[in-house]
């Protein structure tokens, strides 16, 4: 990690409490991220990648408890009163969602969502908002941006809303930008422009992102450093090349192992992971990754295996068994 | 991806056609009708009509005559006047009765679907308690302490439709407060303040509007109920309700005066209910969008 910590996240844990009983969503979670970094969270449904966001974003459902701290610029967001919170979520703090059909407001045009929070945030007049507008809108790469500005959601694509998403969430220029698995609803080819969109502004404004997918193909070529998250704890956590150079967490390797490969023959088996992730409401006593792992043992079943650091402090992985480095540098 | 682009073009080019052509001759003939009760009602004391009250003793339930356009009924006063100024109690209670709902109704059953908890519990219960009871009972109880007079018959309706807007409110409130663009807004600092007005209003507003031409409906037919049974204005001003209730005595001999009202009255309200499907389908930004 270089450069100064922007966000780190401490011990964050959180509790959503259900009708079948109290489910942990995130447990035990510490991260950090440098300002002007990127940070890619990687896991499948239901792996509490999403509540991690809210948590940061102290935006969790009401009835949710959140224990940790959340540390931004020196400041712990979930200890700070409203009025603070506000303003720091409105200098510093931005998000992108996963579906660009809900994230905009459904009768209010483009360029009213727009033109109003940058008056919100910056005091604009009505023409300077206007122009800024018109010059963000151009900056993500939407075509005829004036037109654009008196549309409405409905009226554009799926990756033309995305980008006008992106361009609401940079108009306050944050500090930190969460991206909640941005290109999920996307067509593949709109994908790629959409996160080579994210990465270029993140590089023009130097802000940092936290970028949250199910798919490590997504992180593999656009972050600085990745965490594995599984059943709410993260499971591996290193520099994203160090990652896929020598991933040892068995379950890393088997979410890699599920992609689809371009140079494979044809009607090659695609090695899934069998099983479901475990019910969140019934924590297992050892490790959770246990009932799916090929490598499981009696020991896996009754002790959680903690973060533990691999050749180099930067690489972290929670497991007993994990892959030798030799076979890990072999695939 | 080509095919996909090509249909979203296509249904945006097809959306305009498709609106046009539900704004058909039944929507204009409704805004026909309401805007020439509304002028004719807004016009009564400049019209060069005879008195609604002054009575006529030699014509006394008079056909229809070039004196009398409608004739007169069984105290010998004019129809059509009686007709035309009772619109304007018809339309003042319809109109500002549902105000009341849509402002107080609209915005508890805003507050209590975002900020829920407590709030919300004690509002969904003094509405619960309200809607328990009886209106007529109500009613009756005060135009006899108060007397009776437009405004408490208006705020009577008012009241009473509180719980329905409330609910109609929250009901969309509820399944907007969680969706993404309400909690972008957060993220990006918006107050609740600006997240209530300016996220959710504008959503909730449209299926109110709707709601709010229905309750235009319904309150002009409580109004003439309540002027039937003789709780609405006292006469000698007349309103449908009352004219309804008056021409009941004469139903056999003279089944016009009863007939007359209520045909003014129901199409004034078929207009309203036509009015307010057509606009809240043309003014849908959502159309196809969620």
């Amino acid at each position: 990690m270089s450069g100064p910590v922007l966000l780190s996240v401490d011990g964050v844990a959180v509790d959503l409490p259900t009708p079948r009983g109290n489910l942990r969503a995130v447990d035990h979670v510490d991260l950090t991220v440098g300002a002007g970094r990127t940070l890619g969270i990687v896991g499948e449904s239901g792996s509490g990648k999403t509540m991690l966001s809210r948590a940061i974003l102290q935006l969790l459902p009401k009835k949710a408890r959140l224990s940790g701290r959340v540390l931004f610029d020196g400041q712990d967001l979930a200890r700070c009163d409203a009025t603070v919170l506000r303003k720091l979520r409105a200098r510093s703090l931005a998000v992108v969602f996963q579906d660009p059909m809900t994230s905009l407001n459904p009768v209010l045009t483009i360029g009213t969502q727009l033109i109003e929070t940058l008056q919100a945030h910056l005091a604009l007049e009505f023409q300077a908002a206007w122009q800024r507008s018109v010059d963000l809108l151009a900056a993500v790469g939407i075509p005829a941006p004036e037109q654009r500005l008196l549309q409405y959601p409905h009226q554009l694509s799926g990756g033309m809303r995305q980008r006008v998403a992106i361009a609401i969430a940079l108009s306050c220029e944050p500090k930190l930008l969460i991206a909640d698995e941005p290109t999920t609803a996307l067509d593949v080819t709109i994908q790629a422009q959409i996160l080579d969109l994210l990465a270029r502004e993140q590089r023009r404004r130097h802000m940092a992102m936290i970028l949250i997918t199910h798919d490590l193909g997504v992180v593999a070529g656009r972050t600085d450093e990745v965490a594995v998250m599984y059943a709410g704890r993260v499971v591996e956590r290193a520099p994203t090349a160090a990652l896929f150079r020598k991933m040892r967490m068995p379950y890393t390797e088997a979410l890699l192992a599920a992609i689809p490969k371009l140079d494979a023959a044809p009607h090659t088996p695609l090695p899934a992971i069998s099983g479901r992730p475990p019910d969140p409401t019934r924590p297992l006593g050892g490790c959770s990754f246990a009932p799916r792992c090929r490598y499981v043992d009696d020991r896996c079943r009754q002790e959680k295996p903690v973060l533990v650091a691999a050749e180099s402090p930067d690489h972290q992985y929670a497991c007993f068994h994990p892959i030798p480095i030799a076979l890990a540098e072999a695939m | 991806m080509a095919t996909l682009e090509l249909a979203i073009s296509d249904d945006v080019a097809a959306a305009p056609a498709r609106r046009r052509r539900s704004l058909g001759p039944l929507f204009w003939a409704a805004i026909g009708w309401i805007a020439l009760v509304l002028a004719v009602a807004i016009l009564a004391p400049v019209l060069p009509l005879p008195s609604p009250i002054d009575m006529d003793m030699l014509e006394r339930r008079a056909p229809f005559s070039v004196e009398h356009w409608l004739g007169t009924h069984g105290p010998g006063r004019d129809e059509l006047a009686r007709a035309i100024f009772g619109a304007r109690i018809s339309l003042i209670v319809g109109l500002c009765a549902p105000v009341i709902g849509l402002t107080i109704g609209g915005a508890l059953g805003l507050l209590a679907g975002y900020f829920r908890g407590r709030f919300e519990a004690l509002v969904v219960g003094s509405m619960d308690v309200l809607l328990a009871f009886p209106p007529l009972i109500l009613a009756l109880a005060v135009t006899a302490y108060l007397g009776q007079s437009i405004l408490y018959l208006t705020l009577i309706i008012g009241v009473l439709g509180i719980p329905a807007f409330m609910r109609v409110a929250r009901a969309s409130t509820l399944t907007l407060a969680r969706r993404e663009f309400v909690i972008a807004a957060e993220a990006l600092g918006a107050t609740h303040l600006r997240i209530l007005l300016r996220e959710l209003l504008p959503n909730v507003m449209l299926p109110l509007i709707a709601f709010f031409l229905l309750g235009v409906a319904v309150t002009i037919v409580a109004e003439g109920v309540l002027s039937f049974l003789g709780l609405g204005v006292p006469p000698p001003i007349p309103s449908w309700g009352s004219m309804i209730g008056e021409g009941r005595e004469s139903l056999d001999v003279a089944p016009r005066l009863a007939f007359m009202p209520a045909i003014a009255m129901f199409l004034t309200v078929l207009s309203f209910n036509l009015i307010g499907d057509s606009l809240r389908a043309l003014t849908d930004p959502r159309q196809g969008a969620l």
